[in-house]
């Protein structure tokens, strides 16, 4: 496989660069300043640091036995990523991105959030760091994530309400372009996922990739083989990317990345962008998009708002066609049954998010074998989801 | 249709007799598809040079507060590119001759298909294309449709756009180069870029095409100074402020606008 993306930031046909002419500087600047940062070794260590000392990195991968002898086949692992400070991946992203800004001269920073998980993660790497905060939040998502804008507020950061379009994460990343474009000379947008204009795609990709790193070390240690299969889900995509990516070249690791199907893919209320959406343009980056007929962005939907996003990463998109990693897609019925049966097998209660990635299991170890492995990358914990369970399940 | 390019004609005839381009950004549907004909039919009579059609979009990145209402109102009943590729061709056939430039976001272009899309253009009577987020590195086969079918691209040059850049965009803009004023999104704006007079006369010495200003353009005294400054100037948003009262003062503001803008 060739090396993705090129210098122009394309994964194949996917990816690139569609910004608004303003924003072109800030982009080149950004893909060069990292260039330089990737390789200096002072960069690495300082990344490094903040991982071990402050996120709680290495996570643990943790054999879940229980939950193995519930489908009677195999051996299923967890990526304790839900173990990490502000508990999910989001933060080995904005530790990273936050040092970069500083070593960039910037003083702020503004970031979009859905669901308020990279909003305070992006939130809390300002206050290590010491830069000003702002976060854009649809008005809708504001409504329904009260908790977590609370817990932006105490780190010190403004919270500013979108009301345009959807009023979600969609427009949330519209409004926080805007808002780079307006003031792109001190600020630094401090992007969540592997979506956007390059290097973004790249560069999340390589602050996640940490997590497949540790987790090919953590399983080749503990089963003396790779595994059969890597399981991840799939909003814009940062989680499974960095999970991946360290697996790509082990050609006979199998990789599945889970969307979100909402209230069933034929309701039209889902989230399955590679498998309903087309090639389209949103954001900065082309990618698979779900869009109506005159190329207009449609809603997502997802019970999860951290992948309720209408389009997906482009490397996932390349994937895609290529045929390396399979997309599936999970509803939200099945997510929140995916929860029950974690937090009652091993007392680990996951986000929404990664319970997609766990309800595609029954699925796949009826086919698996008795000494098959697969790795479930747990992404976030599930605190944030406890009003939405609650409102669906019986305790 | 699809043999003169009024675009060429005009920007042609504006370096003959020394004349500023006043050009206005519509978006189509605004309120209604009526208006916007009436307002293009209306528009040379009122002195417009160039008129751009915006064509709104879900999601318009680059746009302030008023463009992004205006589109939402328009997307509440949807709206084709095969809609604004008819409203064109009425307008031509009723006799309209001023240069029509399509503004749109890239993903409906598209959607549409990137070939069709420029013989279609063209076919229809539209002049150019500004795609705010295509820059020249991307989309090289669409880029080379355009020139095949004569369909002219503009493109923008930003205040953050480094000289090196610049030196290509405005080689590779055609017709008219499109100058950003400010660092920003569109929408009204008082005053006057700090750094404007200083840009252009850059931009000026690097090309022999017209420079338009865009971007913040709301008021005659500022429309009057910026055109001295440049090869004309371009208002949206304000236009639209006034849309929004109804068509007849929208006219008003338009013939005010060209008036000081071709200091008659």
């Amino acid at each position: 496989m060739k090396k993705q993306p090129d210098a122009a930031g394309h994964f194949g046909p996917y990816g690139g660069r569609y910004v608004p002419e303003t924003l072109m500087k800030a982009c080149a600047e950004l893909t060069c300043a990292y260039q330089k940062l990737r390789k200096e070794k002072k960069f690495r260590q300082e990344v490094r640091h903040y991982l071990e000392t402050y996120a709680g990195r290495p996570t643990a991968l943790y054999e879940a036995r229980n939950l193995a002898d519930h489908f009677g086949r195999g051996r299923i692992f967890l990526k304790r990523e839900d173990l990490l400070h502000t508990g999910a991946h989001k933060i080995n992203n904005t530790l990273a991105q936050g040092l970069l800004a500083k070593r960039l001269g910037k003083t702020r920073i503004v970031a979009e959030t859905g669901a308020g998980q990279h909003g305070v993660a992006a939130a809390t790497a300002a206050c290590v760091f010491g830069l000003k905060c702002v976060v854009y939040m649809g008005a809708v998502d504001i409504e329904r994530q009260a908790l977590n804008v609370y817990k932006m507020k105490l780190l010190g950061a403004e919270v500013r309400p979108v009301y345009s379009g959807s009023q979600t994460l969609k427009d949330a990343t519209n409004e926080a372009i805007r808002d780079w474009v307006t003031h792109v000379e001190d600020t630094h947008y401090l992007l969540g996922s592997v979506v956007g204009p390059h290097p973004y795609p790249m560069m999340v990709r390589d602050f996640q990739s940490v997590i497949g790193k540790e987790a090919r070390a953590q399983v080749l240690q503990a089963v003396k083989k790779l595994p059969e299969y890597l399981l991840a889900c799939v909003g814009g995509g940062s989680n499974s990317m960095g999970f991946f990516f360290d697996f790509l070249k082990d050609r006979k690791v199998r990789m599945i990345g889970v969307e979100a199907a909402g209230e069933g893919v034929a309701s039209g209320h889902h989230a399955v962008t590679m498998m309903k959406g087309k090639p389209g343009i949103l954001h900065g980056m082309k990618s698979y998009l779900l869009q109506d007929p005159n190329g207009q962005v449609q809603l997502a939907h997802s019970i999860s708002a951290g992948l309720d996003y209408p389009s997906v990463g482009p490397e996932h998109s390349y994937l895609r066609d290529s045929g390396r990693v399979r997309y599936e897609s999970a509803t939200d019925r099945e997510a929140l049954r995916a929860f029950e049966l974690l937090t009652r097998c091993e007392g680990i209660m996951p986000a929404l998010e990664p319970a997609h990635a766990l309800a595609y299991l029954p699925r796949l170890m009826s086919k698996t074998k008795k000494t098959d492995v697969v790795v479930v990358c747990l992404s976030g914990r599930g605190d944030k989801d406890m009003a939405t369970v609650q409102k669906h399940l019986k305790a | 249709m699809g043999t003169t390019n009024f675009l060429d004609w005009k920007i042609r005839e504006a370096k003959r007799k020394k004349r500023k381009l006043f050009c206005v950004f519509l978006t189509c549907g605004f309120p209604d598809l009526a208006a916007t004909e009436r307002l293009i039919l209306s528009a040379e009579q009122a002195g417009v040079d160039i008129l751009e059609l915006g064509f709104p979009f879900s999601d318009p990145l680059a746009d302030g507060p008023t463009i992004q209402y205006a589109s939402e109102q328009v997307l509440k009943r949807s709206l084709s590119i095969a809609d604004a590729f008819a409203l064109v061709r009425r307008v031509r056939r009723k006799g309209s001759r001023i240069p029509i430039v399509f503004f749109g976001y890239l993903n409906p272009v598209y959607a549409y298909g990137e070939k069709e899309f420029a013989r279609d253009a063209r076919e229809a009577g539209l002049d150019g294309l500004i795609v705010p987020d295509m820059p020249p590195e991307e989309e090289l086969a669409f880029q080379k449709e355009c020139r095949k079918n004569k369909l002219r691209l503009v493109y923008l040059v930003a205040p953050t756009t480094t000289d090196e850049r610049a030196k290509g965009l405005v080689q590779r803009s055609q017709g008219f180069v499109y100058y950003v004023s400010l660092r920003g999104v569109t929408g009204v704006r008082s005053g006057i870029p700090k750094d404007l007079e200083e840009r252009l006369k850059k931009l000026k010495r690097m090309t022999d095409k017209p420079v338009l200003v865009g971007f913040g353009v709301s008021a005659p005294g500022q429309a009057r100074v910026i055109a001295e400054m440049s090869d004309g100037v371009i208002v949206g948003s304000a236009v639209i402020e006034h849309l929004k009262q109804g068509v007849g003062p929208a006219e008003r503001f338009i013939e005010k606008m060209a008036k000081a803008v071709h200091g008659s």
